[in-house]
């Protein structure tokens, strides 16, 4: 290779004198002084979240109250960095959602290892794991970290659903007991 | 040996391959091995064909003869024999092979009966699969992605039928995912001898239910769980446990009794979830007893023992080991061996009693056999004893119960139980000498592998006399009137084998870790440990794995000469039983083994 000596070529005299620069510089200053804020003050002001964003996930209930998960273990299955761990139990058969029959024991979700992917969500056939609005997790341990069934659904709260297929299975059950 | 006589060779035709099986093989069967799945759900190899489910409908054909000279018609296009196709399909099921028959599993008309049967089984079958424990092994999920239209034509209500008839004590029916296909009425009657299921009412209706004023409680009843297809039927025990696609497989033996049914343990990170039957034609088939399937809750059991004592303290292996040692330098030393100690382990006990220059003993464990797949003798591997040398002769048996046993062998399999296994506990006996020896004062230290001294005929008084040192899994009377306990493994935590009834050598595998999860180090100080370093420990052998006791073995003891524990076949390997002929062995007749005449 070669070595080309470029020549640098002497500055003029309004590039010796900064002003032009100055001048070009406080414009562009004044021009945002008197535009609309860009940045938020974080902790007090919160961005509106667009449709569709995957905060931490959570538990949620359906419009009567009564929690959606079944306990299929397929969002402990499906999850990449293994962050949930259910223990699946049985629903009482005299509770009034005896015909669930299933329901989770425990559920905990290690919001130090989960990746906010949403394959639970996505993988969830009772509607019961959501990836909803909250984005700023903080603990002071380890254990406080690791979100049980409880506090899922306090994250959770409750969700519009257009299915009810279980209670549809309670009157169907209800119909068809009728009939006999 | 007798060769077996050569099977009657048939050429059938599966989609277009030649296969050569020994005439009569069911269809289904045939194609299997040319690698042809035939879908089906009523058909199981180890029961009678009912033909109900019509899953496994087949095109079937045979060679074109001429019907008056017999002489075969010739196809002029092909230049073969021409084929007679049945113009309408015909199930798999119950057709056997038979010369020249042809198959066909793939045409369009095949694969729209499949989707029409997969749309009718599916009709009233409820969209259970999130809360269903078959899921994941069903049948009718693997089907219906393989062979289903894939979309629903039904916008009817669905049927509803009850959901937790509770049909015996371990079995529970899930009424609206039964697909009727009768596997468990046919295994009731055919195989358990207990003819209680059946179906009621008609058509969309049809019921499985037990006959009135009985339950389905057999000490069996838990194969129908195995063998049905779906969802229906399911175990009480591990009803909404766990989901079987996170459970590991381990195969392992039965050690209930010396059928050795072949069984897979399935655990999840260090916990075992259920254990369930292993194919083993010559051994168990496809089935096992209920009681065998509870034998892992010892695992986790309370009375587990966790730490190595010495005089009542905790303390380390190498110190318990030392200890026991000393105890047995004064001679006057007996080992009590154990039916229910791996080979590997019962050769190490040999190893050690000879090196102490001790007596040996071994316990009976003489219950009544219920002609199926537990026999009388309940040790797991007292042939296993005879092999390695540890015993000569067959422990002695108690004269009352040796008399009770030849009376009474009428089928336990068909007698009620509320728990599995509960009918008849054991007989323990088989140390009369050893109590003799005791109380003359000749044996002054008895070196226990895991066997209960106390229940096995030895009085608090003889126990009193004696330095005991103990191997075991649970606490007991012996235990806890031992000088040394070193805590040992159950069969689900290590590898060995067993020789069972038939002489057939069986190999089970680790399926979890030890307790309290420690390493099965020799430098552990709590936890439990392989039985194979502590014996190896106590004999003074170099050999403290089951490779490594596998060179000593297949150097030392003849029988076992040519083997290794890697090359044992997962169905196990028959030993030469004519050295210990002779012997009175108390097992009766069941599954595959019939007694010796004496």
């Amino acid at each position: 290779m070669a070595i080309v000596p470029l020549e640098r070529k002497p500055l003029t005299l309004a590039e010796r004198s900064y002003l032009p620069g100055i001048v070009g510089g406080l414009k562009t200053t004044l021009k945002h002084l008197f535009q609309p804020n860009v940045t938020m003050e974080y902790p007090e002001q919160r961005p509106a979240l667009p449709p569709g964003y995957r905060g931490a996930p959570t538990l949620v209930k359906d419009p009567h109250g009564r929690e959606k998960c079944v306990s299929c273990q397929l969002c402990e299955f499906v999850c990449p960095p293994k962050a949930i761990r259910i223990t699946p139990g049985e629903i009482p058969a005299d509770a009034p959602t005896a015909h669930v029959e299933k329901a989770p024991k425990e559920f905990e979700i290690d919001m130090l290892r989960c990746i906010y992917c949403g394959l639970c969500q996505e993988v969830c056939p009772e509607e019961a794991i959501w990836l909803q609005n909250q984005f700023s997790l903080t603990g002071y341990t380890r254990e406080e970290m690791v979100h049980n069934k409880q506090r899922l659904y306090e994250l959770g709260g409750t969700l519009p659903d257009p299915h009810l297929k279980w209670d549809k299975k309670l009157a169907a059950e209800v119909a068809g007991g009728a009939s006999h | 040996m007798i060769a077996p006589p050569k099977p009657d060779l048939v050429t059938v035709n599966i989609d277009g391959k030649d296969i050569a099986v020994p005439k009569g093989t069911n269809v289904i069967e045939a194609a299997r091995l040319i690698g042809v799945d035939v879908p089906h759900y009523c058909y199981h190899p180890k029961l009678t064909i009912s033909g109900n489910c019509r899953m496994c409908l087949i095109e079937m054909g045979n060679p074109a003869v001429d019907p008056a000279t017999k002489a075969p018609i010739m196809d002029p296009a092909t230049g073969k024999q021409k084929i007679n196709w049945i113009p309408r399909p015909q199930i798999g099921c119950a057709t056997n092979a038979s010369p020249g028959l042809h198959i066909r599993t793939n045409t369009p008309q095949i694969k729209d009966c499949r989707e029409g049967v997969m749309e009718f089984l599916l009709v009233n079958h409820p969209l259970d699969c999130p809360i269903c424990d078959q899921a994941g092994e069903c049948k009718l999920q693997e089907q219906a992605t393989g062979y289903g239209r894939g979309y629903s034509r039904f916008i009817e209500q669905k049927n509803v039928k009850p959901k937790r008839t509770q049909l015996g004590p371990r079995v529970m029916l899930d009424d609206e995912r039964c697909v009727l296909c009768s596997r468990c009425i046919r295994f009731s009657k055919e195989i358990a001898k207990d003819d209680v299921l059946g179906f009621i009412d008609r058509g969309s209706y049809s019921t499985l239910t037990c006959y009135p004023g009985k339950k389905l409680e057999n000490n069996y009843s838990l194969n129908t769980v195995d063998i049905c297809p779906v969802g229906a039927l399911t175990s009480t025990d591990f009803r909404f446990k766990m989901r079987v696609w996170f459970l590991k497989q381990t195969n392992s033996i039965d050690t209930e009794s010396s059928v050795g049914a072949n069984t897979v343990v399935w655990s999840r990170e260090g916990q075992i979830y259920r254990i369930t039957p292993r194919r083993n034609d010559d051994v168990n088939d496809t089935w096992m007893a209920d009681s065998g399937r509870e034998l892992y809750k010892q695992v986790r059991s309370a009375d587990r023992l966790t730490t190595i004592k010495v005089n009542g303290a905790d303390s380390a292996l190498d110190i318990a080991i030392n200890t026991a040692l000393q105890l047995a330098k004064d001679g006057g030393v007996a080992v009590v061996g154990s039916g229910r100690s791996s080979v590997e382990e019962q050769f190490l006990t040999k190893k050690l009693a000879d090196a102490l220059k001790a007596s040996t003993h071994l316990v009976s464990r003489v219950g009544q056999g219920d002609k199926l797949l537990i026999s009388a003798d309940r040790n797991p591997n007292v042939r296993g004893a005879l092999v390695v040398g540890l015993i000569s002769t067959m422990p002695e048996v108690g004269p009352a119960l040796r008399a009770g046993l030849s009376s009474s062998v009428h089928s336990l399999a068909s007698q009620p139980s509320t728990q599995a296994g509960s009918e008849s506990r054991p007989h323990l006996s088989g140390l009369t000498d050893l109590a003799a020896a005791i109380d003359a004062g000749q044996v002054k230290t008895v070196i226990s592998i895991g066997e209960d001294l106390a229940a096995a005929g030895l009085t608090a008084a003889q126990l009193g006399k004696i330095s005991i040192v103990y191997l075991g899994t649970h606490a007991n009377a012996t235990s806890a009137a031992a000088k040394v306990v070193i805590p040992t493994l159950s069969v689900f935590e290590k590898n060995g084998t067993f020789v069972n009834q038939q002489f057939r050598i069986q190999k089970f595998a680790k399926a979890v870790p030890g307790p309290a999860g420690l390493p099965a180090e020799a430098s552990a100080k709590a936890g439990a440990t392989d039985d194979l370093i502590v014996l190896a420990g106590l004999a003074n052998i170099a050999a403290s794995d089951v490779a490594a006791v596998w060179k000593l073995l297949a150097a030392e003891v003849p029988a076992l000469g040519t083997m290794s524990y890697a090359n044992i076949p997962e169905t196990g390997l028959l030993l030469d039983a004519t050295p210990f002929a002779a012997l009175p062995f108390a097992e009766g007749e069941t599954l595959h083994f019939k007694p010796a005449k004496s």
